[in-house]
């Protein structure tokens, strides 16, 4: 790390420099773009993957905390930016440096309303064109006449807006076209079968072909992160069960783990061998319904039957020790809600006899199925490179021959001591992105295996004070959910809210990246391609 | 659920006695019973879920619970070919024209289950600036059933009151007419809906 700091101060030496887990460094906004081209271009520094981008309103100033990741040494970077104009807060787009950067700066303008100069895309990201106000903002309104329930049909624009600025310092404001006045443009959802939730894609078609596809998300955007702003630390977590829904366990071991950090609690053995547990299951449970829903998407409905029945032990399972089937609320500052069941044990083995019969089941069915290869193979092809560019995390980004797992990359709970592989493979198309979830399946299941039989006794929940109150700072935790990276960002005051709780999904990048997958595919391959990526719409919107 | 809790239902009671009101013709009567007794029995759901709830909607869907057993399984993409909507997951301010154009699209008689609480009120994110307080601002609701998520035998037991109240409704000269999109519009005048 301090070889990190000694580079860029080197180049840099007006940049400013906070020690910490992960270091932080202060640059002025007009050295912002060029710091982001060095850092990304050293070959040893090599940031090449930009986790998120954090929106920040400090009442005095506005600014963006942007976590970088590098796909060779692993290493991680926070670099904060600052503008204290509150009338029209600007700042330097860095999309040129980051492909995914347009997307996420598009959704701190929403947010923030912070405008990122020469962005080609600074529309409204999850809010309608014609919202009042920018909502995380610290003195958003947020009483219901400002903005009621609208009765019309949104309002809609063909074009978009880019912000650039001339040699004397003005900002022009130019319009960019996003479809031609003679393309033929076809609207797919948000009320759509296949698109996995509401998420709206708005394509352009040649005959059969697409040319392009402008995708629209914020049907489900729920505001958790403003809403977790007014609610004590506890009372954030059960948000964490309602955004992924199938990696409820992982998101709130995320937070959990970053409320532990910042407390500076220590939790038992006991209660992360129950949570790694529980992860893993999740893990296959989740797998298993999209390989369902996947083959249903691609007309093979029965599939979703012999996934379903897989998932359906794994919910019993947790319903007995949680008690519920989905939001689960399980895990808590301390360790978890309560005890396992103790039938866990016992349901757990019956369920680890099944699994190894249950993918040969898969494989004969679907895997070798000569339509499925025919529909799957060769189709939607990412590249490593693109994936990096794109923060394609997850199963989707291991497809594509990126070793991404958080898992190994940034070792969390006890998963350095557990003996599994993490599946790659290079082929990159939907067939390697679906195989990849079922080999998936058989580690989360070797994890199980290996940590079964010996689950420590001891506390489950450590004690933890009534009322919890962060110190003063901010921390950063990522863990590998079903999809993806997930990372938490909290900012706390020393009081018992956060001041700014922001979620980075790993969702929103895979939503992202279908434009770029489509591009001169059939639209039948829209189905695939976007199947295949798997991503869940509540997770991109929060 | 015992028997004689699943006969214990007010609502139902208050509607046969509404009906009976007035009196039933003879003739009429009897072909509404057949018709009613039809409809009630092959009731098709609009795939619609916009968050959790829709995923324990699969599970109905599934093996283990089976809602084909009930004649509810066809259920279909398109508005015009479904009975009823099953308004899963939470409505937020974006979503809430295109579900309402949705049930606009509904063939009468149509109904509409609020599925969990977030369809209900709001739910946990009632105080969010983006949602919406529950769903009978936009619609009218025929059952509502709550969880987060509702269970799939809570979902069974949804969809059978909503059989039942349409085995006690009077088919024609009743539902078979536009009269609770016009009850609807009444309550919610016009100049409203433009605001």
């Amino acid at each position: 790390m301090a070889n990190i700091q000694e580079k860029i101060a080197k180049q840099f030496p007006e940049a400013t420099f906070e020690e910490g887990e992960i270091l932080l460094v202060n640059i002025p906004d007009d050295k912002w773009h060029d710091l982001a081209q060095f850092l990304k271009g050293d070959e040893t520094l090599h940031f090449d993957h930009l986790l998120t981008i954090v929106g920040m309103d400090w009442v005095d100033k506005f600014g963006c905390v942007y976590y970088l990741s590098s796909s060779t040494s692993n290493e991680l970077l926070s670099v904060k930016v600052t503008t204290e104009d509150r009338e029209q807060p600007m700042l330097q787009s860095v999309h040129d440096v980051w492909t995914i950067a347009t997307t996420l700066e598009r959704e701190v303008y929403d947010f923030f309303g912070i405008i990122f100069l020469n962005n080609p895309d600074m529309r409204r990201l999850f809010l309608s064109i014609d919202w009042k106000g920018y909502p995380l903002r610290k003195d958003y309104d947020m009483s219901p006449e400002n903005n009621p329930v609208p009765r019309e049909n949104e309002r809609q624009e063909d074009v978009t807006y880019t912000y650039v600025k001339d040699e004397k310092g003005n900002v022009e404001k130019k319009t960019v076209t996003i479809f031609e006045p003679n393309d033929f443009v076809v609207n797919i959802g948000p009320q759509h079968p296949a698109t996995h939730g509401v998420l709206r894609f708005r394509t352009a078609v040649n005959g059969e072909t697409i040319k392009k596809i402008d995708f629209y998300s914020g049907y489900i955007h729920r505001g958790i992160e403003k809403l977790c702003e007014g609610l004590t630390y506890p009372q954030t977590l059960h948000f964490m069960d309602r955004m992924d829904y199938f990696s409820g366990h992982q998101y709130h071991h995320a937070l959990c783990l970053a409320y532990e950090k910042a407390l500076g609690i220590e939790v038992s053995r006991r209660a992360q061998v129950i949570r790694v547990l529980m992860d893993e299951l999740a893990r296959i449970a989740s797998h298993c319904l999209f390989l369902g829903t996947y083959c249903m998407d691609l007309g093979a409905t029965t599939m979703l039957f012999y996934t379903l029945r897989v998932r359906e032990q794994i919910l019993d399972i947790m319903e007995r020790t949680c008690g519920a089937r989905m939001t689960f609320n399980y895990g808590c500052i301390g360790g978890v809600m309560q005890d396992l069941h103790e039938d866990f044990v016992k349901d757990v083995k019956e369920l680890l006899a099944v699994i190894p019969k249950n993918i040969k089941e898969y494989n004969e069915l679907f895997i070798g199925n000569v339509i499925a290869k025919g529909r799957l193979e060769q189709v939607g092809n990412l590249t490593k490179e693109d994936a990096i560019a794109y923060g394609v995390t997850g199963p989707s980004g291991r497809a594509s021959g990126w070793a991404c797992d958080v898992r190994k990359t940034h070792p969390y709970s006890i998963y350095n001591e557990l003996d599994f592989e993490e599946v790659v493979y290079t082929e990159g198309d939907s067939m390697a992105r679906t195989k990849l979830r079922i080999a998936e399946i058989e580690q989360s299941a070797k994890i199980i295996e290996q940590l079964i039989d010996n689950i420590p006794e001891g506390e489950y929940c450590v004690k933890v004070p009534k009322v919890i109150k962060l110190p003063a700072g901010h921390w950063f935790q990522m863990v590998e959910g079903c999809r993806g990276a997930f990372g938490v960002y909290i900012e706390s005051d020393g009081g018992t809210s956060p001041v700014r709780l922001k979620l980075a999904p790993p969702c929103l990048p895979l939503a992202n990246v279908v434009d770029h997958l489509t591009q001169g595919s059939k639209i039948a391959d829209l189905i695939t391609i976007s199947g295949s990526l798997d991503y869940i719409v509540p997770d991109i919107d929060r | 659920m015992r028997y004689d809790e699943w006969k214990d239902n007010e609502y139902i009671e208050q509607l046969v006695e509404e009906l009976k009101a007035n009196g039933t013709n003879v003739i009429v009567g009897s072909f509404d019973k057949l018709i009613n007794w039809g409809r009630s029995n092959s009731i098709w759901p609009l795939t619609f879920a916009t968050s959790c709830c829709g995923i324990e909607f699969v599970s109905l869907g599934a093996a283990r619970y089976d809602m084909a057993r009930f004649g509810w399984e066809v259920a279909r993409s398109s508005p015009r070919q479904a009975d009823f909507m099953m308004v899963a997951g939470t409505i937020v301010h974006r979503m809430a024209p295109v579900m309402r154009r949705l049930y606009d699209q509904l063939a009468e008689p149509k109904y509409v289950i609020a599925c969990g609480s977030c369809a209900i009120s709001g739910g946990p994110f009632r105080n969010s600036y983006h949602v919406v307080k529950g769903i009978e601002e936009i619609v009218p609701v025929d059952v509502f059933l709550p969880g987060c998520p509702p269970r799939p035998e809570a979902m069974i037991y949804s969809i059978m009151q909503l059989s039942r109240k349409m085995r006690v409704e009077k088919f024609f000269g009743g539902v078979n007419r536009q009269e609770k999109i016009e009850e609807f519009l009444a309550a919610h005048p016009e100049e409203e809906l433009n605001a």
